[in-house]
């Protein structure tokens, strides 16, 4: 059974928008609250490895897309979750899976706002010590 | 009585890419704890990206690094390209060899470089002397093929920007020919020697469990057992017409990390030589002018690891969004479990493993928390370092 089979069969109807634009493209539509579930699924039971996370923000708030990758088949994994708020936007952390995730969620926190939940060490990775608290530099507005 | 001292290492003078701050909690000799700070060199290119439009994005990518400056760049490329339908669908042949041979030169110069620095960490100064002695021809390869010893600006949507011309292949031939004695060299002194293996085996160890964990890339994530390279698991430029070979090693150590890097320079000789005898004719640019909307993933295999980009357009001359993900920002991370439970005297090679470029120790300051307080500079660590191989070389002799 390849990974996409696997993915269905476990989450069914919480995977809202399959996407295959090439064949090692891959980008899946994953619910605020199933981000966790999900990641901890492709990371743990089927040994994807966490390549990054990017964010991004929309109009109606922001994008989070969690990359994985198979390294056995050259595949991304894209898991894109949608946070519909625009000034507070908050989900699950996943660094209590694999470390990995770390750093890269605090750069989107200080780059973009984005708060995660249960984030063992939430504090600044990139930006200056006397960086002003809640100017984010990639947020539209801010530019 | 146990007696914790903090041992900060850095801030670094932005003169090489990657300034980073370690601060070492040591007790005695063994450190026990490590918090590692980046950001000193943060340059906000994400954001600049935004502004700039897609061709202007290529170069100015090409400023993050130094060092793999063609893996930006290149990476970049791949993820417009994967808006447009794929390297393959639209890049002309000849260019995808030449975007090829450019990223294995790299790689050459790259690992020298390091190999470089790692002798030189570890007090063998020859080593540094020749590695580094050996790199100049191939830089002065680059400035023939590229025009540049460094920032070659070739890669471009849907091609590249410079041609090889027939007259300097067999001259580049020569060159790679020269160099591989000098690499098998290389391999001999440094595998052979037992005090490097003394100095450098069992330690600052990343076990497989904990390369998965931090989701490590490159030459550390092989040196720890797994079986990953963009050439081949998503294959780009030529790779897949070509014969080479991927190098695991299970121990995680810095040996393995080292003799993986040695053997893959010799793979990319053999890469090189492939692409330049079946170098197809043709033109060597697609002349791309509009970028659909559209969302793409660019990877390519830097001399650390998987460089990640990745691209989302609304159909403008600008990308709305540009994430970049250096391999080093996996590798280094994973320090924060290979470096504790070594020594001092480890910390500077163990540090300097994932290849982080970590040469440009501009100073470092070692804390005591009693009254006895000492600033020490970069060369004091490293003198350290050098004292542990020079102490295991007299007990051998």
């Amino acid at each position: 059974m390849d990974i996409k089979e696997k993915i269905k069969e476990k989450f069914g109807n919480a995977i809202t928008d399959w996407r295959q634009p090439s064949s090692r493209r891959v980008y899946l539509g994953v619910s605020r609250d199933d981000i966790f579930r999900v990641s901890e699924f492709l990371f743990k039971t089927i040994g994807l490895r966490l390549a990054t996370v990017s964010a991004c923000q929309v109009s109606s708030g922001f994008e989070i897309l969690y990359h994985f990758s198979d390294d056995k088949s050259g595949t991304v994994y894209s898991l894109r979750v949608e946070l519909r708020d625009r000034d507070r936007p908050c989900v699950d952390s996943i660094t209590p899976i694999c470390s990995a995730a770390e750093w890269v969620e605090r750069e989107i926190w200080e780059m973009l706002g984005i708060t995660f939940k249960n984030h063992p060490n939430l504090k600044r990775l990139l930006l200056a010590e006397d960086w002003p608290d809640g100017k984010y530099p990639l947020r539209k507005q801010e530019s | 009585m146990s007696h914790k001292i903090i041992v900060p290492i850095g801030p670094y003078h932005p003169l090489q890419e990657e300034p980073e701050f370690f601060q070492l909690y040591v007790e005695g000799e063994k450190v026990v704890d490590i918090d590692i700070i980046i950001g000193y060199n943060h340059r906000g290119i994400e954001k600049i990206s935004e502004s700039k439009h897609f061709d202007q994005v290529a170069f100015a990518v090409e400023r993050i690094c130094g060092i793999c400056s063609s893996s930006h760049p290149y990476a970049y490329v791949l993820a417009v390209e994967d808006i447009l339908g794929g390297e393959a669908a639209v890049v002309p042949r000849r260019a995808v060899y030449i975007r090829t041979i450019v990223d294995e030169l790299q790689r050459i110069h790259s690992h020298l470089l390091w190999l470089g620095l790692a002798g030189h960490f570890i007090g063998y100064n020859t080593v540094w002397m020749w590695a580094w002695k050996y790199r100049e021809p191939v830089l002065d390869l680059f400035e023939m093929v590229t025009g540049n010893r460094n920032n070659y600006a070739m890669m471009k949507i849907g091609g590249v920007r410079r041609d090889i011309k027939d007259e300097d292949i067999p001259v580049i031939q020569k060159s790679l020919d020269e160099l591989v004695p000098a690499l098998k060299m290389f391999k001999g002194a440094v595998m052979d020697d037992p005090v490097i293996r003394c100095r450098l085996e069992g330690v600052g160890v990343l076990t497989r469990e904990q390369a998965i964990d931090y989701s490590v890339v490159g030459p550390t994530a092989r040196a720890s057992g797994l079986d990953m390279d963009v050439r081949r698991d998503d294959p780009y430029g030529a790779y897949a017409d070509l014969d080479w070979n991927i190098f695991i090693e299970k121990t995680g150590d810095i040996f393995a990390k080292t003799k993986i890097r040695i053997l893959e320079m010799e793979e990319s000789i053999r890469i090189i030589r492939q692409c330049l005898t079946k170098l197809p004719e043709g033109p060597i640019d697609a002349d791309i002018k509009d970028i659909p909307p559209g969302e793409g993933i660019g990877r390519v295999e830097a001399p650390r690891g998987e460089c990640f980009h990745y691209i989302k357009s609304d159909g403008t001359n600008r990308p709305v969004r540009h994430k970049i993900r250096a391999p080093s920002f996996m590798n280094v991370a994973s320090n924060k479990v290979a470096v504790v439970g070594g020594t001092i005297s480890d910390a500077t090679i163990t540090l300097a493993a994932v290849d982080p470029c970590y040469c440009c120790t501009e100073r470092v300051a070692v804390v005591r928390k009693d009254d006895n307080s000492k600033i020490m500079n970069g060369w004091d660590l490293i003198k350290l370092s050098q004292e542990k191989t020079a102490r295991l070389r007299e007990r051998r002799a």
